[in-house]
């Protein structure tokens, strides 16, 4: 039905072309739902855009050949493009929001699409919307015909843009990342809906991810990608349990899975033993009957609904829960920038809610208390090198001399394997995973009790993700910091923590020690993110 | 690939890598001159500017303030490049002289308007509440006036000097500075690293200070350069108008004002120089922008 012969794609930039995608060869048939893995800068997205031809300017296609139902797709008149694209193919993005206009109905969207392909007249638009809109499970369609982008949630909003991509029985649809930044109960219900319709209206599709587990459970085959090449092609099972190119090896290995210790994530010649930490019987940190209640437009709004629980000196423990349950709330309040409405916070005994966020800096306790942040790009001052942010705490919180200071970096840049020389970077020039080994620096470099991890590799790839979690499990066998965890995966959760807090509407459904929770979960809504989380089909003992 | 060396930390594997040291201002200011040749032309004409309002009086080949009637309205010759005015006195001295007035009169103006604005602008998008309430108000208001004339009534109230002509103009553009730094700070104002600049251990007022408004410095600088040119046209427009700096002062708009009587009788040279000597200037400030803003925004730095 399509394919892709030796499809290259090239950019233009500052310092000369860059080959984006380098000689792609795939084939779809009908009927196929087509994975496309690979992480970031893979140009897996490139070769959808490719096949489309919505490249950005600069984007070429050099060479090759795309060939959909006979039509050459490379060849094809602009004119000719427009009608093929939402009629014949059809594309969702990553963002649903981004996608969406946000000023006009969504109805009226619909609409547009519905009209430019003949598929409905002025008359008949209206109707056909929203039949459209109830082909995607969006209840009470007719009232959701009118509303705007803004006024839905982030899985409403990836249905109306399934809605439309699907408006004009499209024979392909290629997804592009479709449900990263939903929630993981979200993102089953999309994903499941996606799957159902194309399976009800026979069509093909690409399902381009980073999540291994996602494509394994929704794709009949795998094309892994690396570097503008695919390396290895080939059914979910055979690909996960005999992958044959290292570089999938590696990418099944480090995907957090059932089973999995964090050491098992790495390549097998990197696993070196890990020490057990020392968890105290004495807790470090109490929290007892913690509220935060912030003043809504029409009514206030209870973030947080008194919550109980205490961590131990020496153990991590996980805060799961979907977006909204009041996770980012709760940790803003143990580390002290924002107050509870009422409850306490007991650290070593004494009472932290007392002393007011806003005079917090100034306390001796500032030091002892310290976070990772889950945006790397935004937790940094643009204008700072990273020297200058991991070296901020030291200057306003320890009486060191600025040599010394200089040297204290240093070690920390050791400690958590940050090359010396990157230390003169501005943010933007380090990667993801550089970014988030000076997060770490700059949380531990006033040596704290107690470190709050906000999803610190939710913007990761999962190769980097599995070398930041060894780090993190590195550090805290090494340092013994107390931290909590806060994240939306139960299953890098379960490789880090020793105890897991699942919380959801600002209160605590469920807590209890990490194996127990996992294992036999009590609360319906801690088995409900269990199962939605897609799991690959890994042997336990792969390699 | 310094992702995947393993975990632990191992620092002697990649110093391979070598990193060259981010360079300093200077380095920075050439990279930014050969990404961009406007830029370069900009700052070569600024220079210009600045060498003449410098070493204006030593590089004057006339007395600027010396009359002499014998040769007045006399046309550019190579003895007086720009000609001579009605006093005889030699128009290419006066309008080169003129430069450091009307230079200093614009950048008083703009770095007053620019550090009150600044302070304002950064307090309402920091703190919020009934402050920002009322200081936007207070800049709607402000700017619901004509701004020229509003310049005009207070230099007429306050008297006619260079100083008030200073204030006036800068009065006129702080809502401007005000609001855009209100805006940058507004929207950093919870970003992660202000929050991480909390937890180091820093006040709100030092968040402010050192994290948040630094960032807002890169949209300033276009305004800044935007603004000068815009000044100097304010002050030159006040002194056409006879209000601001008084004549025999050489500068450019007054000469602009006593040429203008001239061109019907055509001596066209004695308001058409100072003219082309204000659009020189303004046209400079107008293109300095960009330049300005890629120099002080660090992810320039690639």
């Amino acid at each position: 039905m399509l394919s892709l012969k030796d499809l290259t794609v090239s950019f233009q930039t500052r310092r000369g072309s860059v080959d984006a995608v380098r000689g792609v060869n795939l084939e779809l048939g009908r009927g196929e739902i087509l994975g496309i893995v690979g992480e970031s800068g893979s140009g897996k997205s490139v070769t959808s855009y490719a096949l489309m031809r919505i490249l950005d300017q600069g984007g070429k296609i050099t060479g090759g050949a795309v060939n959909y139902q006979g039509v050459d797709l490379h060849a094809a008149s602009e004119n000719a493009m427009r009608d093929i694209r939402g009629r014949e193919i059809s594309m969702i993005f990553q963002n649903p929001r981004a996608a969406l206009n946000p000023i006009r109905k969504v109805g009226h969207q619909l609409e547009d699409v519905l009209r430019r392909h003949a598929k409905a007249t002025r008359y008949t638009a209206k109707i056909e919307a929203i039949r459209a809109l109830e082909a995607v499970q969006i209840h009470d369609a007719e009232a959701r015909y009118h509303a705007y982008p803004f006024e839905l949630s982030g899985g409403m909003c990836q249905r109306v843009v399934i809605a439309i991509a699907l408006a004009c029985d499209p024979k392909l649809l290629v997804a592009d990342e479709p449900t990263t930044g939903l929630d993981i109960t979200t993102q089953k219900a999309v994903m499941d809906l996606v799957s159902t319709l194309i399976r009800s209206r026979d069509m093909s599709s690409i399902l381009i991810t980073h999540d291994l587990g996602l494509a394994a459970q929704y794709c009949d085959r795998i094309a892994v990608m690396k570097d503008g090449k695919i390396v290895e092609t080939g059914p979910p099972d055979s690909l996960f349990l005999t992958p044959s190119h290292p570089y999938t090896r590696k990418l099944v290995n480090a995907t957090p899975r059932d089973g999995a210790s964090v050491r098992s994530l790495l390549p097998t010649d990197k696993r070196t033993p890990l020490a057990a930490p020392k968890i105290s019987s004495k807790p470090l940190l109490e929290v007892r009957d913690l509220t935060k209640t912030f003043q809504g437009k029409a009514s206030p709004v209870q973030a947080v609904k008194g919550i109980y629980f205490k961590i131990h000196e020496g153990q991590c423990v996980g805060l799961v829960g979907e977006s909204g349950c009041g996770k980012s709330t709760t940790s803003s309040m143990l580390v002290r920038l924002a107050d509870p409405t009422s409850g306490q916070i007991l650290f070593d005994g004494e009472d932290l809610a007392q002393t007011p966020a806003q005079s917090f800096a100034r306390d001796p306790r500032r030091s002892d208390i310290q976070m990772v942040f889950q945006d790397a790009t935004d937790s940094f001052n643009p204008r700072h090198t990273a020297k200058q942010s991991i070296a901020e705490p030291l200057s306003r919180l320890t009486s060191l001399k600025k040599q010394e200071r200089a040297q204290r970096v240093k070690e920390l840049a050791d400690l958590v394997g940050l090359p010396h020389p990157l230390l003169n970077r501005f943010p933007h020039q380090l990667s993801g995973g550089q970014k988030a080994r000076v997060g770490i620096a700059r949380a531990i470099a006033v040596n704290p009790k107690f470190i709050v991890l906000d999803e610190p590799t939710a913007a990761l790839d999962v190769s980097i993700q599995a070398v930041v979690l060894n780090l993190l499990a590195d550090l805290r066998a090494k340092l013994g910091i107390t931290c909590l965890f806060v994240s939306h995966d139960l299953h890098v959760v379960r490789l880090l923590c020793d105890h897991v807090i699942v919380m959801k509407d600002g209160m605590v459904v469920e807590q209890g020690p990490t194996k127990t929770v996992m294992g036999q979960p009590s609360a319906s809504y801690t088995r409900q993110l269990l199962s939605a989380a897609p799991s690959p089909p890994i042997a336990a003992n792969a390699a | 690939m310094t992702d995947f060396i393993s975990s632990t930390a191992n620092p002697t594997e990649p110093d391979v890598l070598v990193e060259r040291t981010s360079g300093g201002f200077f380095d920075h200011l050439i990279y930014v001159l050969r990404g961009n040749p406007i830029t370069l032309i900009a700052f070569g004409m600024f220079a210009i500017l600045v060498i003449a309002a410098i070493f204006g009086p030593l590089l004057a080949p006339y007395d600027p303030a010396v009359s002499n009637v014998s040769i007045a309205l006399q046309a550019p010759s190579w003895q007086h490049w720009f000609g001579t005015d009605n006093l005889g006195r030699d128009v290419f001295s006066r309008v080169l002289i003129a430069t450091r007035l009307d230079l200093l009169i614009s950048v008083a103006a703009v770095a007053l308007s620019f550090v009150i604005g600044s302070m304002l602008g950064a307090i309402a998008g920091y703190w919020g509440g009934w402050l920002d309430s009322i200081l936007n108000r207070l800049f709607d208001t402000i700017m619901a006036f004509p701004l020229f004339v509003l310049a005009m009534g207070i230099v007429a109230a306050l008297g006619n000097t260079v100083e008030n002509i200073v204030y006036a103009t800068a009065v006129i553009n702080i809502p401007f500075y005000a609001r855009l730094v209100r805006a940058e700070v507004n929207i950093r104002r919870d970003a992660g690293f202000a929050l991480a600049a909390k937890l180091a251990g820093n006040s709100d007022i030092r968040v402010l200070a050192f994290h948040i408004y630094p960032n807002a410095l890169p949209p300033m600088m276009v305004q800044v350069s935007l603004n000068l040119g815009w000044a100097i046209l304010n002050a030159a427009g006040l002194s056409f108008i006879g209000l601001g700096v008084r004549p025999p002062t050489a500068e450019w708009g007054i000469m602009v004002a006593e040429g203008a009587n001239f061109i019907v009788s055509g001596e066209w040279w004695l308001a058409v120089f100072p003219g082309l000597a204000l659009m020189f200037a303004v046209f400079t400030f107008n293109l300095l922008g960009d330049g300005l803003r890629d120099l002080v925004d660090p992810r320039r730095r690639t």
